[in-house]
Formats: C-alpha cells, sequence, structure tokens
C-alpha cells in the first residue's frame, strides 16, 4: 500500500504570552491512516488540532495540512478537512435532516447531490424514519453519529475528532469506532483527539502529549512493547511518570 | 452565494421554530407602542380651562358649550381681559385659555372667517399639545356642522404653547420607541444568536468551514434586518393609523436612515457577540449598554438640554439620540437630507467604527 504523507509538521510552536501550548511538535501523519493524540487535559491536544483546522494561527513551525501550508493556504485546507467537536455541533431546532442539507450547503455541495447522499447517509445510519424530527429529541449516541457522519459528508481527505466520545456510554463509543474504522477504510484520514486510553487501542498510530510536548509516538503495539505492559492505559501511566519525575 | 443562502435560512429556521423570539420580534413593539401611546393620552379629563371671550354672542357661546359639554373640559373661570391670561396660567389651576377675538360672530357673517386662539400651558408639552388638539376638534366638529345648517364660515384656530414652544417631547414616544425596539432586536438578538453558535459549539465548525468569517457574520445579521425593518414598517403604520402621528417627510428618507440605524444596532450587537463568551453576558451587556440608556439618555423620555452637562456628554455618544433626532425631524417636521445630514453622519461614522473595532478584536480571537 502507498503511503503518502497528508499531515506534516516540523517544530510546531503556539505561545499564548509566556505560556507555551506546544513546545516544537513534529510528526507525520499517512493518507488513510487513524491518528490518535492522546493526552491529559490540558497537555495541548486541542491548540495543536485548533492550529491544524486553521482555526488558530500557529506561532512558528512548518504545517502542511493536505499539501497546503498552515499560513497562506488556510482557505484550500478548509476545503480539504472535516471537523468535528467533543459538543457534536448540531442545531437543536433543526431536523435532522436540516442539519445534512445545512453542512453540505455550506461546503458548497449540489442539491442533488445532498439529496441523494443524505437518503444513502440516513438510511446507513438507520435513521430514515426520524429524518424530520428535531435533533433535540433524539438521543445523544444518535446525534453523536450524526454529527460524524456530517463532518465526513463532503468526502475530506482529512477528518478531525476533537474528544469525540465525551460523555457517550461505551457500548455507542463501541459503535461510534466502528464508524470511524468504516471512514479510514475508504480512504479518509481520521485525526482524532480523546483522553481514553482504551480508544487509543483502536489508533494505527498514538501520539501521547504532556505539558506542550510529544513524549511518546508509535503504534500501540510498539508501545506497548517498548514499555513491556499489556495495555494503554500503563503505557500512558509509565509514559507520564517519567515526565513528572 | 448558494452557501450563503444556506445560512440565511438556517438562521430563519432559528428564529420562527423560538416561540420566545417570535414573541419578543412582534409582540413587543406592539406592546410598546401601546404602553408609551395610550400613557400619555388617556388622562385628558375635567381639565381646567379659561375663556377670554369679549364678544360673547351667539357663536362663541354656542363653541363655549360645546367645548366645556365634551367632558374634556371644565370652566375655571372667565377672563376680561389679554392681561389677565399670564396671571392666570401663573396660579397653575388651569392648561388652557381659548381666546376668542373681538366681534367674532359679526366679523364671521361679515367675512365668512374668524379666529380663535388656543393657548396652552406646554411646561407639560405632551398634555398640551392633547389638549390644544382636542380643542380643535371640537371647534371644527361644530364649524362643519354649522356649515351644513347654515351658511359656510371657516374659524381658523391658532394655537400657541407657553413655557415650551418647541414641544420637546411630543410625540417622542414613537421616534423614542422605534429606536429602542430597533436597538433591542438588532443588539440584542444578533449578539445572542452569535454567541450562541459559541456555547454551542457549532461556531468553531462553521468556521473550519470554507465559509468566510464575514459570510458567517452577514448569514447571520440578514435575518435580523428583514425582521427589524418589518417591525419598523409596524411601528409606522401604527403611529400613523392609532396614533394619528404626521408623517410629513420622505418615507423614502425615513426608511433610509432606519436601515442605517438598523445596519449601526447589528454591528453594536456584533462588536458585543466579539466580547462575550455566553448568552447571559450578552444580554447583561445589551440591557444595560442599550437599553437603558435609549431609555434615559437619548431624550427618549428626559429632555437632554435640561441634563447636567456631563450627562449631555454621555448622551452625545449614544447612537439613538441621533436618530430620534432624524425621525422626528423627517416625519413631524418633513425635514428633508439637508437638515439631518449631521447626524447621519454620526451614525455611519459609528458603524465604520464599531466594524473596525470588530474586526480587530475577532483577529485577535483567531491569534
Amino acid at each position: 500500500m502507498e503511503r503518502d504523507v497528508i499531515i506534516e509538521v516540523k517544530d510546531l510552536v503556539k505561545k499564548f504570552d509566556h505560556f507555551v501550548a506546544n513546545d516544537h511538535l513534529s510528526f507525520k501523519v499517512y493518507g488513510g491512516e487513524i491518528f490518535g493524540f492522546l493526552g491529559a487535559n490540558g497537555a495541548g491536544k486541542t491548540t495543536a488540532i485548533r492550529i491544524l483546522c486553521g482555526l488558530s494561527k500557529p506561532t512558528s513551525g512548518f504545517i502542511r495540512v493536505a499539501g497546503y501550508d498552515a499560513y497562506s493556504q488556510t482557505e484550500q485546507i478548509k476545503k480539504s478537512i472535516g471537523y468535528m467537536s467533543q459538543k457534536f455541533s448540531l442545531y437543536e431546532d433543526l431536523t435532522v435532516y436540516e442539519n445534512i442539507r445545512f453542512y453540505g450547503g455550506i461546503y458548497g455541495l449540489r442539491t442533488e447531490y445532498i439529496r441523494s447522499k443524505s437518503e444513502e447517509l440516513l438510511h446507513r445510519l438507520g435513521m430514515t424514519e426520524i429524518r424530520n424530527k428535531l435533533i433535540k429529541d433524539i438521543p445523544t449516541g444518535w446525534r453523536q453519529k450524526l454529527a460524524f457522519s456530517i463532518a465526513v459528508f463532503h468526502n475530506p481527505r482529512i477528518v478531525f475528532l476533537d474528544e469525540p466520545t465525551g460523555g457517550v456510554d461505551p457500548v455507542t463509543r463501541r459503535q461510534f469506532w466502528k464508524l470511524i474504522y468504516e471512514t479510514a477504510h475508504s480512504g479518509i484520514t481520521v485525526f482524532v483527539t480523546t483522553h481514553y486510553m482504551d480508544e487509543a487501542e483502536y489508533c494505527d498510530k498514538v501520539c501521547i502529549m504532556s505539558e506542550g510536548k510529544i513524549v511518546a509516538m508509535d503504534s500501540p503495539d510498539k508501545l506497548k512493547e517498548g514499555f513491556g505492559v499489556t495495555n494503554m492505559d500503563e503505557v500512558f501511566f509509565k509514559v507520564a511518570r517519567n515526565v513528572t519525575y | 452565494m448558494k452557501r450563503f443562502w444556506g445560512f440565511v435560512i438556517k438562521e430563519f429556521y432559528h428564529i420562527l421554530r423560538d416561540s420566545k423570539t417570535m414573541l419578543v420580534l412582534f409582540g413587543m413593539p406592539v406592546m410598546q407602542m401601546f404602553i408609551f401611546g395610550f400613557a400619555i393620552s388617556t388622562d385628558l379629563k375635567d381639565v381646567k380651562i379659561a375663556i377670554l371671550d369679549p364678544s360673547s354672542d351667539e357663536i362663541t357661546r354656542a363653541v363655549e358649550s360645546r367645548i366645556l359639554s365634551s367632558g374634556y373640559f371644565m370652566l375655571e373661570s372667565r377672563l376680561n381681559a389679554e392681561s389677565e391670561i399670564e396671571p392666570a396660567f401663573r396660579t397653575g389651576k388651569i392648561k388652557e385659555v381659548v381666546v376668542f377675538e373681538p366681534g367674532f360672530a359679526s366679523r364671521l357673517q361679515r367675512e365668512g372667517t374668524a379666529t380663535v386662539h388656543l393657548i396652552a400651558d406646554a411646561s407639560d408639552a405632551n398634555q398640551a399639545n392633547l389638549i390644544a388638539s382636542y380643542t380643535t376638534a371640537i371647534i371644527n366638529d361644530y364649524v362643519s356642522k354649522a356649515s351644513q345648517t347654515s351658511v359656510p364660515m371657516r374659524i381658523n384656530v391658532e394655537s400657541r404653547m407657553l413655557y415650551n414652544p418647541e414641544l420637546k417631547s411630543v410625540f417622542m414616544f414613537v421616534p423614542g420607541t422605534m429606536a429602542m425596539i430597533l436597538i433591542l432586536i438588532c443588539a440584542l438578538m444578533t449578539s445572542i444568536s452569535i454567541v450562541r453558535e459559541k456555547e454551542l459549539g457549532t461556531m468553531e465548525v462553521l468556521l473550519v468551514s470554507p465559509l468566510k468569517p464575514i459570510q458567517i457574520i452577514i448569514g447571520k445579521v440578514t435575518p435580523y434586518v428583514v425582521l427589524a425593518l418589518i417591525d419598523a414598517a409596524i411601528i409606522i403604520v401604527m403611529s400613523y393609523y392609532v396614533f394619528r402621528l404626521p408623517m410629513q417627510g420622505s418615507l423614502f428618507l425615513l426608511m433610509l436612515e432606519t436601515g442605517i440605524y438598523i445596519i449601526l444596532s447589528l454591528v453594536l450587537g456584533i462588536f458585543i457577540s466579539t466580547n462575550t463568551e455566553n448568552q447571559q453576558t450578552a444580554i447583561f451587556i445589551s440591557m444595560f449598554a442599550f437599553m437603558l440608556p435609549t431609555i434615559l439618555l437619548s431624550g427618549f423620555i428626559f429632555p437632554i438640554a435640561n441634563m447636567p452637562k456631563i450627562l449631555q456628554w454621555l448622551c452625545a455618544i449614544m447612537p439613538p439620540k441621533y436618530f430620534i433626532i432624524i425621525i422626528k425631524n423627517i416625519m413631524l417636521k418633513g425635514s428633508g437630507i439637508m437638515y439631518v445630514w449631521k447626524e447621519t453622519l454620526i451614525l455611519i461614522s459609528m458603524i465604520v467604527l464599531f466594524i473596525i473595532l470588530s474586526i480587530r478584536k475577532f483577529k485577535i480571537r483567531l491569534e
């Protein structure tokens, strides 16, 4: 399988006044990969993801996303990515279908295309019956799946998921990861931040952050092997201890 | 463009589906108009007046009895000379003096026209205006009925306001209500709706999308421009048909100025939303920064000229003040753009200022 670099970051630094949120981050993400960004709250995950999405400007460093420069080509980057935040970001007073149509519309998709593709999507999610229900009337698990499907509705090259499973029960989380796998199989790169270590096991590659720095980066298996432990929880624990002590 | 319209349609859904928003948008203007409108127009009853009638003939007596039997007026005293008018007002008992010219009936028969002077105590400007217009209406009514049975006649009614000749607060409630409602809807509603997207996290998703920030902002405010213009139209129609407010000037100019004021209010709403993170704060700031000053410091209720200097300076930075001056001039005096260009220019410069401030704030947030 040919693997092309889709996100390339070298020495990314982001400072807020004197506080260094991202301290010389460097990593590469390959096409079709599920890339997990791990760390405790305040480790700098969200700052980094915001920079990659063009929501925030880096202080310095070399960053290319989907082949575009993060300083000068943010417009092109925005067209090539999808984004889902921890709040699911659907409009509660719009119906399921209206949400799909709205987000499809702001990505400039054609009305005909939106119509046929949303039929297919609703069918796949088993939501055809509730297409005209308001979001506030459907359960959280469904909202989350819908939010994710909308984030990849315009076929982006990369989808960024910022703690997508916060506040969701374990069963729904499993189903959600199934959806992520399907998406990665269809060739969309998935960049996901989380602080659930069991989710890290699902990733092709994980990058553990602490206090603004990358402290470990490899596939889950290699990390476990390297630290001589059996699960990611322990890996994280060891990594965290190394940094602190 | 298609992206943009999709956005506008979404905004309309938000507004139309929220019954509270709809109530504020359309219930409030109508309610405010009635409150302010009737608060100043209901209490005309048994107003004490004096009459100066040197000719005391058949016609003047007929007119007098019309006035006194209307239920609105009560005779307090009869005066004998013009020099008694001023002292009569000084006693504070009477609100109006009706003055017939000497030889009233004979003049009316000879020349077909005679004059009645109405002198009102305009220290309470609203009431004075009301009293004068009621008296005028009664006299006109008499004339039209008398003309049907006998020879056509004309009585000129000339009213004069004592103590406050410019009637500074008369009919202020329409311009004032309009200024308040529009700034409230535009500034409050847009700031809430933008801040709500921030709270929900949808703003981030919009910012990540290929939509440009300017498209998001314009998409957000477009529905409110439309709704605010509808509100302005409701207020104007109501003031014309329900409260008989004159519409002297150009309707086009009025709507144009209203449009400028609406845009300013929206820009203020955007400015608030760039500075706040939650809806409560946005509501709080809008209320304190706009609602209260519009009521208290715009000349809406309290005449600015009577305020202490320091408050007058504060008034000078209140957008509603200028808008009220503009609509008063257009609606009541029929002035053209020549007379309101200065105020218009002030409003436009405020728009520019706040756009610049908002953009700067927005950029800082991105970095």
